[in-house]
């Protein structure tokens, strides 16, 4: 069965492109995310649309499930597959179609790394905005699915923010064309509902995406604090003044020291217990003002040193430890557990110290790094994934702290979505009848249920929704 | 019939919640999202056919259907948090006391929909209807962070949440946003506020259309992106000529100096208006439409401006027009036949551009639908979601039209 299917495949795709060797495989096991493993039946990376449409047509025709997987780097597991679902790898479908830098937008393939598209917008003086830290390797097709931000999404918003038009490949086969180039769609916003999807309700073959014109004037803050609570309070003054900074990232002490003890090793001070990065844009002169305003709340809010960069090269160096911390902190520890969850901003400060609390309770080393302007948390919890205990400790205190960032009025993931990460969660984020809308509206794209299987819904946990008779 | 619907709807929501509205069928006015969600259980046994209504003004209640369902007894605004610049409302709230409640605080919703000031935040969430200052604060959908809503056999569902940030599950709440209530009765509204902005000024400008189109176009290619750039025909200003206004929203310096930008850029004879003066201005513009029977928006590009202006000239009229000049997007109000939207429909989607049917009398939403001009794939998705949310049919929305 496996092998006819993998020769069908090849069949499509030129078997250089199929994969069916554990040890070709392996490489196919898991995400971003360390602590989630699967290894899926067969891998398949079409080099084309129409051999894309070609390699669904087929699965769907042998009622094979599949997964979509961009470049690999999510964080919730929601590009693993299990052993009887083939993983549908989509980087070779990188071509940038088209930049229209009149209407600004830009037309791309899936596999398309963010990065890429900034830099090949950037001779018309545009950019793409969302920028995830894996920006320079996930794909768009990726950002779509997960709907991802980054630390500039505070004042430009998110994936779902920036998507005009998709084609979509429904996962029974049929092309589908949603939204339009404009923010009027020909119909209801099914982009809207596509994007964050989580690849279950099929593959964007086609994205149209806003381009938006790089800001003349930037400044860049760097403001160190003795406290976390501290800084929180900085960051919920800087809100309240009614400015909204490009970014607003903070950093904690488990942080900076990781930062500094690598080769990434921007300058921070060390001996901070929190960084705060702040990022204002615009005009040249509402950058320059927003800056000093920035600069005098983080004064008043006990920073004892704020510095602050304008020239390209100095700025990318006070972002260069934000923009590794995660790997400077994978540095650190055998393995990471990248945690994503958010509050409402005011509830910050009292979250931080809930996160140590956890964290102390459970035994184990915990550092933030964080957009706070939105008051996203990742807090990333360092492990031993050979220790079975210590394994069990994350998953305890990791539970604690989502039901900690729920009872605060806030949600399980702000950008790296569900996946298999945190299924078990979603019952306390929703109701019954709401995840039941939410299946059947999967249902709607992906009547069959062979998209991405078992992600995002817990099925169990969904009551049962009664569907429409036909009129 | 129709007495027995009273009859059960009283003995469901009580004497108060229940009258007969102006074309003499029953009316609930249900003042809880349950009582919401009881109503439609109720008209699902029985079979009813359910039209929503707000305050009636941007959503005629004209529909034909057995019971009129108004949101207007859902008029509390449940929480405001300036720490966090978020508000939970209800959705009967009127725009005007809601934006009077949040400048209390500091804050406002950064909308300005066109309609009346009492108009109700679901309807302008449920028909997606934005204003000018779209172009530097979005689209309705960026202000909306959750919702409650009512399913057409009376279930009710949270998707979203009240965090600024937030992927977990399917994001159902963008259906809500602009589905004119085919997917549901919107019942609460999370939305996104901002601080009221510290300087704000207003520039306009007067002359032939074409001139005001190639300077918005000079503007915009100079990197400046005002808050507002609205291109709005005479009638709507009530001028002999087009206007075209910018909206500069921000710190005091930056106003300035996009000010300065727009002056230097844009070779028009500018004339910036006192705030009371502005003020008065962007009122006009918002309500000059109140009184059409119809309104519509056009999904067009700037660079497509020029040609939709003229398109629209030619099928409907050049009466109440206003177009983004930078960021796109057009509405048109007045009265038209249906077969001269549906031509403007057809001539319009040859061009790419989506045509909206955001309000018109029943017999017009009938035959033309909100939408109408699918494309490749989309009508049975339409269809199909519409039966995850209203199984059994009970809301009456056109969104299709009798045929496109």
């Amino acid at each position: 069965m496996r092998a006819a299917l993998a020769a069908e495949l090849a069949r499509l795709v030129g078997p250089r492109w199929v994969r069916e060797r554990a040890a070709e495989l392996a490489a196919y096991e898991a995400d971003g995310l360390p602590t989630h493993a699967s290894r899926p039946a067969l891998a398949v990376i079409p080099g084309s649309r129409r051999e894309l449409i070609a390699v669904i047509r087929l699965l769907h025709h042998a009622a094979v499930p599949f997964v979509a997987r961009g470049a690999g780097t999510g964080l919730s597991g929601g590009a693993l597959a299990d052993a009887d679902a083939v993983l549908v790898v989509l980087t070779r479908l990188d071509r940038i179609l088209h930049v229209d830098p009149v209407r600004r937008r830009a037309v791309v393939e899936p596999g398309v790394v963010n990065a890429r598209l900034s830099a090949a917008a950037l001779p018309h003086g545009l950019h793409y905005a969302p920028d995830p830290s894996s920006q320079s390797a996930c794909t768009l097709g990726g950002n779509v699915a997960e709907n991802a931000g980054g630390p500039h999404c505070l004042k430009y918003g998110v994936t779902t923010n920036h998507v005009a038009a998709l084609e979509v490949l429904l996962p029974d086969g049929r092309l589908v064309r949603l939204g339009s180039r404009s923010s009027e769609a020909w119909g209801p916003d099914l982009v809207g509902l596509f994007v964050g999807s989580e690849g279950m309700f099929g593959i964007a073959t086609e994205i149209t995406l806003r381009l938006e014109p790089v800001p003349a004037g930037v400044h860049t803050l760097l403001a160190a604090f003795a406290s976390i609570r501290e800084a929180s309070e900085a960051v919920s003054g800087i809100i309240a003044a009614g400015i909204v900074p490009a970014a607003m990232e903070m950093m904690d002490q488990a942080c900076i020291r990781a930062v500094e003890a690598s080769i990434y090793a921007a300058g921070y001070p060390a001996d901070a217990a929190a960084v705060l990065l702040v990022e204002v844009d615009g005009s040249p002169e509402s950058a320059r003002e927003e800056a000093a305003l920035v600069e005098a709340l983080l004064r008043r809010h006990r920073a004892t040193e704020v510095r602050t960069a304008t020239a390209a090269p100095e700025r990318a160096r006070l972002w260069q430890g934000r923009k590794k911390a995660f790997g400077a902190m994978g540095r650190i520890a055998p393995d990471l557990a990248v945690q994503d969850a958010v509050v409402p901003r005011s509830a910050l400060p009292d979250i931080l110290d809930r996160v140590a609390a956890i964290a102390a309770a459970y035994r184990l080393d915990v550092a933030n790094v964080f957009h706070a302007g939105d008051g996203n948390l990742h807090p990333n919890i360092s492990f031993d994934s050979r220790d079975p205990d210590m394994v069990a400790r994350v998953h305890a205190a990791n539970h604690d702290i989502m039901h900690a960032c729920l009872a605060a009025g806030g949600s399980i993931t702000g950008e790296h979505g569900v996946g298999s990460d945190k299924l078990e969660y979603m019952p306390a984020a929703f109701d019954a009848d709401t995840l039941g809308a939410m299946r059947a509206v999967r249902q709607v794209f992906d009547p069959a249920l062979r998209a991405n299987p078992g992600k995002v819904i817990p099925t169990h946990a969904c009551r049962e929704w009664r569907r429409g008779r036909p009129r | 019939m129709s007495h027995d619907v009273l009859h059960r709807l009283r003995a469901l929501l009580g004497d108060a919640s229940v009258s007969r509205d102006p074309d003499g069928i029953p009316r609930a006015v249900p003042d809880s999202a349950e009582g919401v969600a009881a109503t439609l259980r109720l008209a699902d046994q029985a079979g009813w056919r359910v039209r929503l209504e707000g305050h009636g003004s941007w959503v005629p209640p004209d529909a034909q259907a057995d019971l009129a369902l108004t949101t207007r007894g859902l008029d509390r605004i449940v929480s405001v948090k300036p720490a966090d610049l978020v508000a939970t409302v209800e959705a009967g709230v009127p725009m005007d006391g809601l934006q009077r409640r949040l400048a209390d605080d500091g804050m406002w919703l950064a909308l300005d929909p066109p309609g009346r000031p009492d108009r109700t935040i679901g309807s302008v969430v449920a028909t997606a209807t934005a204003g000018a200052l779209r172009a530097g604060y979005g689209p309705v959908r960026d202000h909306v962070l959750g919702c409650t809503v009512v399913t057409g056999d009376g279930r009710l569902i949270h998707p979203g949440g009240t965090v600024v940030k937030n992927v977990a599950g399917y994001d159902l709440t963008k259906l809500q946003v602009g589905g004119f209530g085919a997917f549901g009765v919107l019942s609460t509204l999370h939305l996104r506020l901002r601080a009221l902005p510290a300087a704000e000024a207003t520039l306009v400008a007067r002359a032939p259309r074409d001139h005001l189109t190639s300077a918005a176009r000079d503007v915009s290619d100079a990197g400046v992106q005002p808050h507002a750039l609205e291109l709005l025909s005479p009638a709507v200003s009530a001028e002999p000529e087009w206007t075209l206004a910018a909206r500069c929203v921000g710190s005091p310096a930056g106003v300035a100096a996009e000010k300065g930008r727009i002056l230097d850029t844009a070779d028009l004879p500018w004339e910036e208006l006192p705030p009371e003066r502005a003020h008065a201005f962007w009122h006009l513009v918002t309500h000059a439409g109140s009184g059409a029977a119809m309104t519509l928006r056009l999904g067009v590009l700037a660079p497509g401006l020029d040609e939709m202006l003229d398109l629209l000239g030619q099928q409907l009229d050049e009466g109440l027009v206003w177009a983004g000049a930078s960021q796109g997007g057009m509405r048109w109000a007045g009265d038209a036949e249906p077969d001269r939207v549906r031509t403007l429909r057809n001539l319009a989607a040859e061009r790419e551009v989506p045509l909206t049917l955001e309000r018109a009398p029943w017999a017009v939403r009938q035959a033309v639908g909100h939408f109408g001009a699918y494309r490749e794939g989309v009508g049975p998705l339409v269809t199909q979601l519409r039966e995850v949310f209203d199984p059994t049919g009970r809301l009456v929305v056109a969104m299709d039209g009798l045929e496109s």
